[in-house]
C-alpha cells in the first residue's frame, strides 16, 4: 500500500475504504454460513423425524403404555415418568443450586479457597453425564438404597444440572449494580435483608431462565438413567401422589420403578422392526417439542420478569 | 489555624460528630491521613477537593460503607454525639451505625420496586410491621423531601416512572423515613440538570432544621451556596476547615486559595 500522504486525496482514501470494506463482506458470508450449518441440520433432523413420526401422533399414543405391537403401542408411562422426574429434579436442584450461588456472591469471601470452589464448580458443569450416572448407581441406588427408583433418578439429575443452576444464578446476581446494595445497607440492612428484598427478587428473571435451561438439558438425557437401571418396557403408572383419602398426598411414587422419554425411544430404536422406528421418531418430535417449550417459557419469563426492573 | 470568630461561633455550636485522628487505608494504600474535624450539629458541612482528594472516602467512613469490601481498614476515631461513641470500635456494629446515620448516593439508585416500598423499605428494615404507622411515616417522609405532592396518586407506581430529579428526592426520602441523626450526601446532584439541582439544594437548606448534614461536592458554587462550614481536602490530608464564607473569601491556605480561584483541580 502507498505510503500516507499528508494531502488527504478523496479517491485513494474511497479506494482504501471500498478495500476494507470488501472484509467486511467476506466475513459476513462466512458468519452466515456457518449459523446455517447449524440452524439448517437441526431443521432438516427435525423435519425428518417429524415426518416419519408425525402418522403415529394421536391421542391414543399419549394415553397408551408400551407394547409389543407397534400400532398400539404409546408414551404413556414415559412422559408421566420424564414429568415425575423432573419435578423431582429440580425440587432438589432448585434450592441447591440457588443457595450456592447466592452464598459465593454475597456471602463468600473471596479467597483462593472460594476460587477453588469456583473453578471447580465450572468443571462439573463439563463432567460427561455417564460419570453422574456411576456416582448415582453407586450412591444412590445402592449406597442409600434407593433402588431404581424416581427418587434416585431425580436426584441424578439434579446433581448433573446443579452447576449450570449456579452459574446462572451467579450471572443474574452479578448483573445487579453494586448501588443498589449499598442503597439497602446504607440504610442498616443486614445481609440477609439484603438477599431476601433485593438481591433475589432482582435475580429471579436470570435463575428462572437458568434453571429452565438446566431442565431441558436433564429432560433429554439418557445415559445417567440407563445407568441407574431405568426400566425400558413399563407397563404402569407410579402411585398417585394425589390421593382420595387422607391425608390425600402420597410419596409412594418416589420410590417407583420409571420409565423416560429418551429411554423410551432409545428401546423403539433398537428394536428391528420399522414402525416402532415411527414410534420413536414420534416420541422424539413430542420430546423435541417439550424441551423447545420449556426454552420458550424461559424467554417469556425472562421478559416478563424483565420488563418490570431497569437499572 | 482557627480565626477569633471562627473560635467562638465554634464554641457556641454542638457538635454531632467529630473525626479524630482518622487514617483510612485501602489495602496497603492510605487514602486518608490523620484527618481531625468536627461536624456541627444542625449545620451543613461541604466536603470539596479534586478528584482522588479523598473526600467521598472520608464520607463513607461515616457509615462504615467501607466494611463492605475486603482489605479495608479504619485507623483513628469518629465520635458521634449525643453518646460519645466512636463509630469506627471494633465492637461497634456497622449495621448500628448505618441506622443512625442515612446516605444519599451519587446516582439516584431507588430500588425496583414501587415508589411507596422504597421509602418503607427502612422501616421494614427495623421491623416495623403496623401498616397504619409505615404509611404515616412514608407520607411524612416524602413531605419532607418534597415530593408527596408529586407523587401522592402514584405512590404504587414503579420509582423508576420518576425524573431523575424526583428519583433523588425519594432517596432522600428514603433516608429521611427512620430519622437519621446526620445525613451523608456523596455528590448528590452530580447526575442531575440543574433545575432538579436546585431543589435538592432548596431541600437541603430546609433539612437542616431538624438533621445534620454532610456532603461531598465537586461543585464549588454548590459548596458555596448549601454549606455553612467546609473543609478542602487534597491528596488524604484535611487543608483547611472553616465557615464556608470565610473560606471562600479569605482562605487561610495558599492550597484552598489556589483551587477555590480555579487555578489548580
Amino acid at each position: 500500500m502507498a505510503a500516507a500522504n499528508p494531502v488527504a486525496n478523496p479517491a485513494q482514501i474511497r479506494a482504501l475504504i471500498a478495500s476494507h470494506k470488501r472484509w467486511d463482506a467476506i466475513f459476513a458470508l462466512v458468519g452466515l454460513a456457518a449459523l446455517m450449518i447449524g440452524v439448517l441440520t437441526f431443521t432438516a433432523l427435525f423435519v425428518d423425524m417429524a415426518l416419519d413420526g408425525f402418522g403415529r401422533l394421536s391421542w391414543d399414543f399419549f394415553t397408551n403404555y408400551p407394547s409389543r405391537r407397534p400400532g398400539q403401542a404409546g408414551i404413556l408411562s414415559a412422559w408421566v415418568g420424564s414429568t415425575l422426574v423432573m419435578f423431582t429434579t429440580a425440587f432438589f436442584a432448585v434450592p441447591l443450586g440457588v443457595a450456592a450461588g447466592v452464598y459465593l456472591e454475597e456471602y463468600a469471601s473471596k479467597n483462593w479457597v472460594t476460587d477453588i470452589i469456583e473453578i471447580n464448580i465450572t468443571n462439573l458443569a463439563g463432567v460427561p453425564s455417564i460419570v453422574y450416572g456411576l456416582l448415582a448407581l453407586g450412591l444412590f441406588v445402592y449406597q442409600f438404597g434407593l433402588g431404581q427408583s424416581i427418587l434416585a433418578a431425580g436426584l441424578t439429575l439434579a446433581l448433573l444440572i446443579l452447576p449450570v443452576v449456579i452459574v446462572a444464578t451467579r450471572e443474574a446476581i452479578r448483573s445487579i449494580p453494586q448501588v443498589i446494595r449499598e442503597g439497602s445497607y446504607a440504610l442498616g440492612a443486614t445481609q440477609w435483608q439484603t438477599v431476601r428484598y433485593h438481591i433475589l427478587p432482582y435475580s429471579s428473571a436470570g435463575i428462572l431462565t437458568g434453571i429452565i435451561i438446566g431442565m431441558a438439558r436433564a429432560i433429554g438425557e439418557t445415559a445417567p438413567i440407563i445407568t441407574i437401571g431405568a426400566l425400558t418396557f413399563i407397563a404402569f403408572l407410579p402411585p398417585s401422589p394425589v390421593q382420595s383419602e387422607p391425608p390425600f398426598l402420597s410419596f409412594d411414587w418416589l420410590m417407583s420403578p420409571f420409565t423416560v422419554m429418551p429411554i423410551q425411544m432409545f428401546n423403539w430404536t433398537s428394536r428391528p422392526e420399522a414402525a416402532f422406528h415411527a414410534n420413536a421418531a414420534a416420541a422424539g418430535f413430542v420430546l423435541v417439542v417439550m424441551t423447545l417449550a420449556m426454552n420458550g417459557l424461559a424467554i417469556w419469563l425472562r421478559y416478563r420478569l424483565r420488563r418490570k426492573i431497569k437499572w | 489555624m482557627m480565626s477569633a470568630l471562627e473560635t467562638h461561633v465554634s464554641e457556641l455550636l454542638a457538635t454531632k460528630a467529630e473525626a479524630r485522628k482518622l487514617s483510612f487505608y485501602y489495602g496497603d494504600f492510605r487514602a486518608l491521613k490523620n484527618i481531625t474535624m468536627p461536624v456541627h450539629e444542625r449545620k451543613v458541612t461541604a466536603l470539596i477537593g479534586p478528584s482522588g482528594c479523598g473526600k467521598s472516602t472520608f464520607l463513607r467512613c461515616f457509615n462504615r460503607m467501607h466494611d463492605l469490601y475486603p482489605g479495608n481498614r479504619y485507623e483513628g476515631e469518629i465520635i458521634l454525639q449525643p453518646d460519645n461513641a466512636n463509630l469506627l470500635a471494633r465492637d461497634v456494629d456497622p449495621i448500628e451505625v448505618r441506622m443512625r446515620i442515612g446516605m444519599v448516593f451519587q446516582k439516584p439508585n431507588p430500588f425496583p420496586k414501587s415508589v411507596f416500598e422504597n421509602v418503607a423499605y427502612g422501616l421494614r428494615v427495623r421491623g416495623e410491621s403496623s401498616r397504619r404507622r409505615i404509611e404515616e411515616k412514608v407520607e411524612q417522609a416524602l413531605q419532607d423531601a418534597a415530593l408527596w405532592e408529586e407523587v401522592k396518586n402514584r405512590l404504587h407506581q414503579p420509582a423508576y416512572n420518576l425524573s431523575g430529579g424526583q428519583q433523588q428526592r425519594l432517596c432522600i426520602a428514603r433516608a429521611l423515613a427512620t430519622d437519621p441523626e446526620l445525613l451523608l450526601f456523596d455528590e448528590p446532584t452530580s447526575a442531575l440538570d440543574p433545575i432538579a439541582t436546585a431543589s435538592i439544594e432548596e431541600l437541603m437548606h430546609d433539612l437542616k432544621e431538624r438533621v445534620t448534614i454532610l456532603i461531598v461536592t465537586h461543585n464549588m458554587q454548590q459548596a458555596a451556596r448549601v454549606s455553612d462550614f467546609t473543609a478542602y481536602m487534597y491528596l488524604g490530608d484535611l487543608i483547611e476547615f472553616g465557615i464556608t464564607d470565610e473560606l471562600f473569601i479569605k482562605p487561610k491556605m495558599k492550597q484552598t486559595e489556589d483551587y477555590i480561584t480555579g487555578r489548580f483541580g
